[in-house]
């Protein structure tokens, strides 16, 4: 047998050979699988289709348990482009009632859209109706790569209370940087309730994983759905406002501009809350929301501002209990002080016109008549007394501003809602500034003892305070949203918050405020079974006609509601601010209008101060 | 008698080949399995399905491979040239009879199962390769007549095949180069195969950026012709005085062209560097003259042909490859991203087993071959479903099992008493190494694709049964080697 043994050694280049083969296979296999991670999420993307389940949007409900807000199923369009095949386009038109016209622009803007990928589901189009949808259910497997998303609509069960309720939009791109939660196509709250409770609301999203082959074919579920994430549903609000309530406000305020802000004294929660011009929550509702919305925007109104919350008005006469107040708490007054005015108050050459009454007069019948005269001499004794224990006009006027402060002015009070506005309180460096360090004195800025001038208030502050005078020297946060499904409701709105102003005080600045009902300036509000306090406002302002304010509480010894209406450009406090407060009053203590006082409704229902406002619509 | 024999068979019987072998059929069917697992209906043995087909198929070849240790060990001796003429009729017969799948016409249809002769082409080759070398007195490279003799054997089926139309399965048959070197080809055949290659990938990988007024492929390609040329005139002529000039004048050259270079002088780069390459074999040709050394004929020979292959390589991969081939070609060397065309493939059979990491992502848990992302997965893209389900560690076990397969063939293959015996061994790793090499880097994306299946792994009764046939053919006449001194 021959056997080259030279030859033998060409084994080794044989073997060598694939051993070398092999270990560089070893190598890439090894960068391949364990170097780079980007393979495994390209799988992850090929093969999963992270489905997002949209829980149910929580309701809302009024307080006495009547649904206001609830869901109802809109169905979007959607498409994965990649997954489109030809079809038949005239079909599909037809089925979802467009033009082609429409359809071409359709795939147009959202090929424009932030975030188009051809991979990924695609809106087609949004919130078709349930016929609509019916109509493509049938044809759909015509149409691969569509799909129906199920989604929510809101609806509104009363056309009432939008600036409180607010409603949902798709998020924009700040809002997906704000909250790392949002993806695009979800849906957010947009003003009023449906924005600050929008965490509770909007519950959690679920995923539901599918496995889908190269086909776009759903193969199953992955790993038979354990590895999905259920969604959450929102939270229910049980909202602190009758509904009733606020569409017996809302009617007394058509035709008029301003706002109402009817709160329950004990717990701090608003019954009514009503910036007028308003309009129809419902008009936000859907594909007609764009327009809609730009249409509001546009309103030379301003329906979409809420007034009750946003607008900082003179408060005017309505500031005067919160001023016999600190009087009484500094000791410049006590109950028997008593301020002559002759027609107004006089000092250095300034006057300031008031209205026929006796003098002097103590507290309770300025409050009756609503002297101006007594606060201004208030308030000049208050500042310019620097043999007392301020030392200075700026220690005496701070003195006084961290009162207001403490009854809710100059801040935001903290209410459950967007874009509160906190109103305006000048320090004592803001007068230093306008008219120099010690270059100014009471009789500068006396009409902000009357609340003119610089100060401004929201009505809801001067509810507050309303509501503060009920309590007799406390009050709650006010708050909208009464109870959240399965959770306490923040200590904000529980906690009593007391004043800097001894409670002993109050009773004597209710009485007034009582004086001023049975036989003052607010005598409309006489009820003939109810013991109404209030205190009207008649304040100036630089847009034409006086602003008429009123603010109220009854009943005298138990306070069940206090109400503060404010009317733009209306006049005397006593021609609208007066009626339409006693009518809220009325309505919710006694549910009904008496027979007698039929005609003041009828008057309010029907009366227009819009022509006053200088609003030209045109 | 009789029986004693097949004891003995047995009892020789090389074992790791055949625990090899078994854990490779398995797994092979239950990879298959794996991929066509389908998430609703998931039963193992359901003929109708692949995998329950391959199952059956795993087990007929277990039949198939014992009774071919039951053969006598000489009947392949005796019959190789018959059988391998059979086959080569059956492959003339099926060019005629297959039916067009996908263009070829490979597959013979008889009822419900189809038969791809050219799997059985193989172990029929090895055989009448061994046979031809086992003569009596016969030695490759005595005479031309026996070298060609040998190719003959190799080409008739490689020539019936791509008349097949199926060039992977007759490229395999090019793996017998193998064989031919072990048995005393020269070294210079497989050094220039491997040189080729490599000027081919040079020249059209950098075909496009241009460095010293000439293509940088060009460049480098004829660098490399420089410094193979000096090594080989140091191997081949006496002493090292000439590689040595050579080697000197070449990096003169080299550096004077440079330094033109920086002087921003434009220079024809591409003649400049074919005047040297002349000018180094006048030099080669003196030399050859002085000393009569003919054999530094065989460097000069090589560098003459380099060029030549050289400016043939972009004619050749221009103008007489398919647009489908080149960019095959361009896709494998990276010059080109296809990944919706040539490259889908190979990109998502990357992306199944980059996914499945260290330990994969389970057996029957791969979402990628699972879901049909990888076409052909369970043929010739089956490795991808081992990379995903069961990760590095199971891809490279299964890349060392082959490596160890094919070492204990070649180590069969050198202990066989017979050149018979070693021939055929030698066949039978070559046919390994190729199938192996060339499957395997398609699907990790470092060969171009050549449709070829993965030795029991990929799914198909014929190629299974091909490689048994191959192995147990091997096994028994390893079993009798001892014997076989007696006759």
């Amino acid at each position: 047998m021959r056997k080259d043994y030279r030859l033998e050694k060409r084994k080794y280049v044989i073997g060598g050979f694939i051993l070398l083969i092999c270990f560089i296979y070893i190598g890439r296999l090894y960068s391949l699988q364990i170097d780079d991670d980007k393979y495994k999420n390209y799988a992850d993307s090929n093969a999963f289709l992270k489905k997002t389940v949209y829980p149910s949007r929580g309701l809302m409900y009024d307080r006495n348990g009547e649904l206001v807000v609830y869901n109802q199923p809109a169905y979007d369009v959607m498409m994965i482009p990649r997954d489109v095949q030809p079809f038949d386009t005239i079909s599909f038109c037809n089925a979802l009632k467009i033009t082609r016209e429409q359809f071409d622009k359709r795939i147009a803007d959202m090929k424009k859209s932030v975030g188009y990928s051809t991979y990924t589901p695609q809106t087609f189009l949004t919130q078709l109706s349930a016929e609509d949808y019916g109509r493509l259910m049938e044809k759909l497997y015509l149409f691969p790569g569509f799909f129906i998303q199920k989604r929510i609509l809101r609806q509104y069960k009363h056309v009432a209370a939008a600036n409180v309720l607010g409603n949902i939009r798709e998020v924009n791109r700040q809002d997906i940087k704000r909250d790392p939660y949002f993806e695009r196509g979800d849906y957010c709250g947009d003003l009023g309730v449906e924005k600050s409770y929008d965490t509770y609301l909007r519950g959690v999203k679920g995923k539901e994983i599918l496995i889908r082959d190269v086909h776009g074919r759903i193969q199953g579920r992955y790993l038979d759905g354990q590895a999905d994430v259920p969604s959450v549903a929102g939270r229910n609000l049980t909202l602190s406002l009758d509904i009733n309530l606020q569409q017996y406000a809302e009617s007394l305020m058509v035709n008029k501009i301003g706002a109402v802000v009817a709160i329950e004294p004990k717990t701090g929660e608003i019954l009514a809350m009503v910036s007028s011009p308003t309009y129809d929550p419902n008009m936000l509702v859907g594909r007609k929301r764009g327009d809609s919305y730009k249409k509001l925007t546009k309103d030379k109104y301003k329906p979409l501002f809420d007034r009750a919350l946003q607008a900082a008005y003179p408060p005017g006469s309505t500031f005067k209990p919160g001023q016999g107040l600190i009087l009484l708490q500094e000791g410049i007054i006590n109950t028997n002080t008593a301020y002559s005015c002759y027609g107004g108050y006089i000092s250095g050459g300034l006057r300031v016109g008031c209205h026929g009454h006796s003098s002097p007069l103590a507290l309770k019948p300025a409050l009756q008549t609503s002297c101006n005269a007594f606060f201004c001499w208030g308030l000049k004794n208050m500042l310019d007394n620097r043999k007392a224990k301020y030392g200075s006009v700026a220690n005496a006027f701070e003195t006084w501003k961290l009162h207001l402060v403490s009854m809710g002015f100059g801040y935001r009070l903290g209410v459950d809602l967007p874009s509160e506005n906190r109103g305006f309180l000048p320090n004592a460096q803001f007068y230093s500034k306008t008219y120099g360090e010690g270059h100014w004195s009471a009789n500068t800025i006396i009409s902000v003892a009357i609340g003119q001038g610089e100060v401004l208030a929201t009505p809801l502050q001067i509810a507050n305070l309303c509501a503060t005078i009920a309590n007799r020297g406390w009050f709650i946060t006010p708050h909208v949203v009464k109870e959240i499904q399965d959770t306490v409701m923040p200590s904000e709105y529980t906690e009593r918050k007391y004043p800097t102003i001894d409670t002993r005080h109050y009773d004597v600045v209710a009485e007034g405020m009582r004086m001023a009902v049975t036989g003052g300036t607010c005598r409309l509000a006489n009820l003939p079974n109810i013991e109404v306090c209030g205190k009207t406002g008649t304040a100036q302002n630089p847009h034409g006609k006086d602003h008429s304010a009123f603010m109220g509480f009854a009943p005298y010894d138990d306070p069940q509601i206090a109400v503060c209406v404010y009317v733009e450009n209306a006049g005397f406090g006593a021609t609208y601010g007066v009626p339409i407060g006693s009518l809220i009053i009325e309505k919710y203590l006694n549910g009904q209008i008496a027979p007698e006082r039929k005609y003041i409704e009828e008057r309010m229902l029907h009366s227009n101060t819009i022509i006053y406002s200088g609003v030209r619509k045109h | 008698m009789n029986n004693n024999r097949n004891t003995s068979v047995f009892k020789n019987l090389d074992w790791t080949v055949v625990i090899i072998y078994f854990l490779l059929v398995v797994a092979g069917a239950l990879s298959i399995y794996a991929s066509s697992y389908d998430f609703d209906n998931a039963s193992i043995f359901d003929f109708s399905e692949f995998s329950g087909k391959q199952f059956r198929w795993a087990g007929l070849s277990f039949v198939l491979g014992f009774v071919l240790l039951l053969i006598d060990r000489r009947m392949y001796e005796t019959y190789a040239y018959v059988i391998y003429f059979l086959i080569v009729i059956l492959l003339v017969v099926t060019i005629f009879i297959a039916p067009d799948i996908n263009g070829s016409r490979s597959w013979i249809v008889l009822g419900s199962m189809s038969l791809q002769p050219a799997e059985f082409g193989k172990f029929a080759t090895a055989l009448a390769l061994a046979k031809l070398f086992s003569t009596y007195n016969f030695n490759l490279t005595a005479k031309p007549s026996n070298f060609i003799k040998a190719l003959l054997i190799i080409f008739v089926p490689i020539i019936l095949i791509l008349a097949q139309k199926e060039t992977g399965s007759a490229l395999v048959y090019m793996s017998l180069i193998f064989v031919l070197y072990r048995e005393g080809m020269s070294g210079l055949v497989l050094f220039a195969g491997f040189f080729a290659v490599v000027i081919f990938v040079v020249t059209i990988k950098f075909a496009e950026s241009i460095v010293l007024g000439m293509p940088q492929g060009e460049f480098v390609v004829m660098l490399l012709i420089m410094v193979v040329m000096v090594a080989m005139i140091a191997t081949y002529s006496k002493g090292y005085a000439a590689a040595r000039n050579l080697a000197i004048g070449y990096v003169l050259s080299i550096i004077l062209l440079l330094i033109l270079n920086q002087l921003e002088l434009s220079i024809p780069g591409r003649i400049y560097m074919l005047s040297a390459i002349g000018l180094g074999i006048l030099y080669c040709i003196y030399e050859l003259m002085r000393n009569h050394l003919r054999r530094i004929a065989i460097p000069i020979g090589c560098a003459v042909a380099s060029i030549v292959m050289m400016f043939s390589v972009n004619y050749v991969f221009n103008d007489v490859l398919q647009p489908h081939q080149q960019m095959r070609i361009k896709v494998t060397l990276g010059m080109e991203d296809d990944l919706l065309g040539v490259g889908y493939n190979v990109n998502q059979s990357k992306i199944a087993i980059g996914s499945g990491g260290f330990w994969g992502k389970g057996f029957l848990q791969g979402t990628q071959t699972k879901l049909d992302y990888v076409p052909e997965q369970h043929t010739d893209f089956i490795f991808c479903t081992i990379g995903e389900e069961e990760g590095f560690i199971g891809s490279a076990l299964t890349v060392i099992a082959f490596l160890v397969l094919i070492l204990r063939i070649i180590t069969i293959a050198e202990r066989q008493p017979t050149t018979f015996g070693r021939v055929y061994a030698y066949c039978v790793a070559s046919y390994l190494i190729f199938h192996v090499c060339i499957n395997i880097g398609m699907v990790i994306d470092l060969c171009p694709v050549i449709g070829i299946p993965l030795p029991f792994f990929s799914y198909g009764g014929s190629s299974l049964w091909g490689f048994t046939v191959l192995l147990f053919i091997l096994l028994r006449i390893d079993a009798s080697r001892r014997d076989s001194r007696n006759y």
